[in-house]
């Protein structure tokens, strides 16, 4: 095969790996601070991906110009789910609240299946078969404006945990709940915050997901393992982390459904998974565990 | 070892579960058809849940993957069936120990890598989609177009080839319930069971008193990917039909676990505890959606989900426990 | 009289930070002998080497004449090594009875014969009477027996203690002293132990080391060890001496 294919392969794959990124930088931002898996991440962002549908199909507006408020409606869910929840569980064992998510996604999953039924759906916008070309390298459109979308928003997460008084605050509740008590930070609505913000991440993800791909209920499941494997590998708690291990697992993904089988991709994913968990379980930006 | 069976249980448990157990033998008796097979059913959940029960409520692992081994072991039997003609029976002396070898090299993996907790949880979805994936692509057993087993008009019941009626069916699935439920009641009286549950509670103070932690959760893995296996063997030759879609995928996965996590995860009965409430449950909720003729694929799935919600806010130990108190069946003092 | 563990020049850093220096001692079997030093001193870092929960950088321990250090906890155990933890850790969820039963099986394949055994160390643990118990509604004094029955449970010959008394109050205290020490006299069971508590240091201990900064600054008798003048800087400073 000519090199141009690889390359244009390569290139979508990474700008498709962006996005991953940012909706694995909601999951590690909540379990970074809040300590929660989030089993129910991909059914979330699935969710933002049919509001976006909806809208779509009422409005006929463009999913990025819907990008806040979707966003917004996912903050407020996460808000509601982590305050009214999820909160209770911070002092059961560990399982528990692991199980209390995966209700979570049957519930949500098999309601997205009620509601819209099981075939794919998607969005078809004025540039969705629009390219680019730079030099041999074709870019898709989409998949251009979703990443773009994705860099903007995760500076603008990185920004705010970096730069603001909140943010700040967030982090030293990550790094020491008890001292953060101490020092007088209300560590459950700091928490209810960020699990909001996670889930305003990974919504804004779905929107920029859906230009690129077709929804159905059965992709909470699978994004929400993808989700997983991206942070681990990229390094639990490492907000870089998470967008490095996302454009490495859009690269894996789509090279190997170049070489192999499309269907096979997410095979390679789990193969990274699995050398991750062994050889480098901190992942690649994260901090030794003890 | 009668002994050791009753030891300890208190003599309204023992009456009770004799009753029970009779229930069970004349239940083909008195059901129709389609209650028989809710019966069969809710025996396959039953044993699952028992077999997952070894490798969480016992040595503290939890498995969100072990659709796996019930794949393997169908795939396994069917495929040797339908190819060389080959008896279940014996084709399960050679699924069980790849099931057991695919455990065993998942427990290795994470035991020596000191993979735990959520992060074993996540790894075992992974393998069991990775199977899922594989035997979708893997054309020797027809990969995703599916395994299809000859479904000839039998005459009588061939316990031997697995060709039969529903009731044959139910009392295979009885019997391995039963001699499941009785042997891990004996293991866990046994050297064996007190290890296990030491390293439950406190790995590193078991460790302390001199117990291979490592050894011993391999073999609770071990155990169960085996006895999970043989569930596979039966949903083969029920069913008669496979599709890695269906059978690796993460949905099996979790209807496993739903029984014992409802009735109590690390308790012997919690596991057939929860098959009841959840079929007896479910059944009543079919009921209910025909008489309103709502027939929408998701709710069945939705009901389980609100379920699970509800115990794990609730009951997280499950609910059989509480229900034994009640019915004065247990035989700890506080 | 051989010594049961011999420690050689054992050495721990911690990236930088040396929490062990090259500390050597002996512990003659049937000896009681007692770990003591200031907050940081690197007790708790040499038990946990002879223990085998660290593996040290540099030196040796060798026990009952076969070098142990880096062996597996567990393999410790079954060496005829027992411990107990700074912050206990009964199982929980399990009866007295049922927690020194798990350390009797180590040595005994049968069941049974497990029980017994753990009853006859409940019984001079006076522990006997709560074996029906379960470990998480027992009080403090009660949870440190259940530790050390669980670790004797074990037919160990050396048992290691680690601020057994730590929390217990002075009749408390004395109560355990006195079984440690009849232990001792009947079974000739070696006992190393950590301690804060110098009651009970002054009265079980036949010989003494004490660290400071994670090197050994004083070992022998008791009444010599608290007079020296460097044991006293390293409590209460240079101008107590």
């Amino acid at each position: 095969m000519p090199l141009d294919i690889y390359l244009n392969v390569a290139v979508g794959g990474i700008l498709t790996g962006l996005v991953y990124g940012l909706m694995a930088l909601g999951l590690s931002v909540i379990f970074g601070v809040v300590r929660v898996v989030n089993f129910a991440h991909g059914e979330m962002m699935a969710i933002a991906m049919y509001i976006a549908i909806v809208l779509f199909a009422a409005f006929k507006l463009d999913p990025l110009i819907m990008l806040l408020p979707i966003a917004a409606v996912l903050f407020v869910f996460g808000y509601a789910l982590q305050r009214g929840l999820i909160n209770r569980f911070i002092t059961q064992p560990e399982h528990s609240q692991f199980l209390l998510m995966v209700a979570i996604a049957i519930i949500l999953t098999n309601v997205q299946l009620i509601m819209f039924g099981p075939d794919a759906r998607n969005v078809q916008t004025t540039y969705a078969f629009d390219s680019y070309q730079i030099g041999r390298i074709i870019i898709d459109a989409n998949k251009l404006y979703a990443a773009l979308a994705a860099l903007v928003v995760a500076a603008a997460l990185l920004g705010f945990f970096r730069f603001t008084r909140t943010g700040t605050a967030i982090r030293a509740c990550a790094d020491n709940y008890t001292g953060a008590r101490v020092v007088g930070l209300d560590v459950e609505k700091l928490y209810a915050l960020t699990f909001a913000l996670g889930s305003a991440c990974v919504g804004a993800a779905g929107v920029m997901l859906i230009l690129i791909l077709d929804v159905t209920p059965a992709l909470g499941p699978v994004y929400t393992l993808l989700a997983f494997v991206i942070v681990i590998t990229g390094g639990l708690g490492s907000m870089v982390g998470a967008l490095l291990g996302g454009v490495l697992i859009g690269l894996t993904e789509a090279m190997a459904g170049l070489i192999f089988t499309p269907s096979a991709k997410s095979m390679f994913a789990f193969a990274i998974l699995v050398l991750v968990l062994l050889f480098r379980p901190q992942g690649i930006m994260g901090k030794r565990l003890t | 070892m009668i002994a050791r069976l009753i030891g300890g249980v208190p003599r309204r448990a023992l009456i009770l579960l004799a009753l029970f157990a009779l229930a069970t033998l004349l239940a083909p008796l008195v059901a129709g058809d389609y209650l028989l097979t809710v019966f069969i059913l809710m025996l396959y959940f039953a044993f699952t849940g028992q077999a997952w029960n070894i490798m969480m409520g016992f040595a503290g692992q939890l498995s969100l993957g072990h659709a796996l081994y019930v794949g393997l072991g169908a795939y396994t039997t069917a495929i040797l069936f339908v190819r060389y003609g080959i008896p279940p029976w014996i084709g399960f002396l050679i699924a069980a120990p790849i099931a057991m070898a695919v455990g065993g090299a998942m427990g290795f993996l994470a035991f020596r890598f000191k993979v735990g907790g959520v992060y074993f949880a996540i790894l075992t979805i992974a393998f069991a989609e990775f199977a899922r994936i594989g035997f979708d692509h893997f054309t020797w057993v027809n990969g995703s177009a599916g395994l299809f087993l000859p479904v000839a008009q039998f005459t009588h019941n061939d316990l031997w080839r697995l060709r039969g009626s529903p009731t044959m069916f139910y009392y295979m699935m009885l019997a391995a319930t039963m001699l499941a439920f009785i042997g891990c009641r004996l293991l866990l009286k046994s050297r064996l069971g007190y290890y296990w549950l030491a390293i439950r509670e406190d790995e590193q103070a078991a460790r302390a008193v001199g117990i291979n932690a490592f050894r011993y959760k391999m073999i609770a893995v071990v155990i169960s990917a085996g006895m999970t296996s043989f569930a596979g063997v039966f949903y083969a030759f029920f069913y008669n039909n496979l599709f890695p879609e269906q059978i690796f995928n993460i949905s099996r996965s979790i209807e496993i676990i739903l029984a014992p996590l409802v009735g109590g995860m690390g308790t012997l009965f919690g596991p057939i505890f929860g098959t009841f409430i959840l079929e007896g449950l479910s059944e009543g909720l079919r009921v209910g959606l025909d008489h309103a003729g709502i027939d929408i694929p998701g709710v069945k799935q939705v009901f389980y989900g609100v379920v699970l919600l509800v115990v794990v806010v609730l009951k997280p130990d499950g609910v059989w426990p509480w229900v034994a108190k009640k019915l004065g069946l247990v035989e700890r003092e506080k | 009289m051989s010594a049961l563990l011999e420690v050689n020049g054992v050495s721990k850093r911690f990236r930088g930070l040396v929490a062990v220096d090259n500390v050597s001692f002996n512990v003659a079997q049937g000896a009681i002998f007692a770990l003591i030093g200031p907050n940081g001193a690197g007790k708790t870092t040499l038990f946990n080497m002879v223990a085998g929960e660290l593996a040290p950088n540099g030196g040796t321990i060798t026990f009952d004449g076969q070098r142990i250090e880096g062996l597996t906890p567990d393999r410790i155990c079954q060496r005829g090594i027992g411990r107990t933890f700074q912050i206990v850790k009964p199982f929980m969820g399990l009866t007295v009875e049922e927690n020194v039963l798990i350390g009797a099986l180590l040595r005994r394949q049968g069941v049974d014969d497990a029980r017994e055994h753990a009853r006859d160390v409940l019984r001079r643990l006076e522990l006997y009477d709560k074996r029906n118990q379960v470990a998480s509604g027992l009080t403090l004094p009660d949870r440190k027996r259940l530790e050390v029955a669980r670790a004797l449970a074990t037919d160990p010959k050396l048992l290691l203690l680690d601020e057994v008394m730590a929390g217990l109050r002075p009749s408390e205290t004395t109560r355990i002293v006195n079984v440690l020490r009849e232990l001792n006299r009947e079974s000739g069971i070696t006992i190393l132990l950590i301690e804060h508590v110098m009651q009970a240091v002054m009265a079980l201990a036949q010989e003494i080391l004490v660290l400071h900064h994670g090197a050994a600054i004083a070992q022998g008798k008791p009444e010599q060890v608290v007079r020296e003048p460097a044991v006293i800087h390293s409590y209460l400073g240079a101008e107590a001496v």
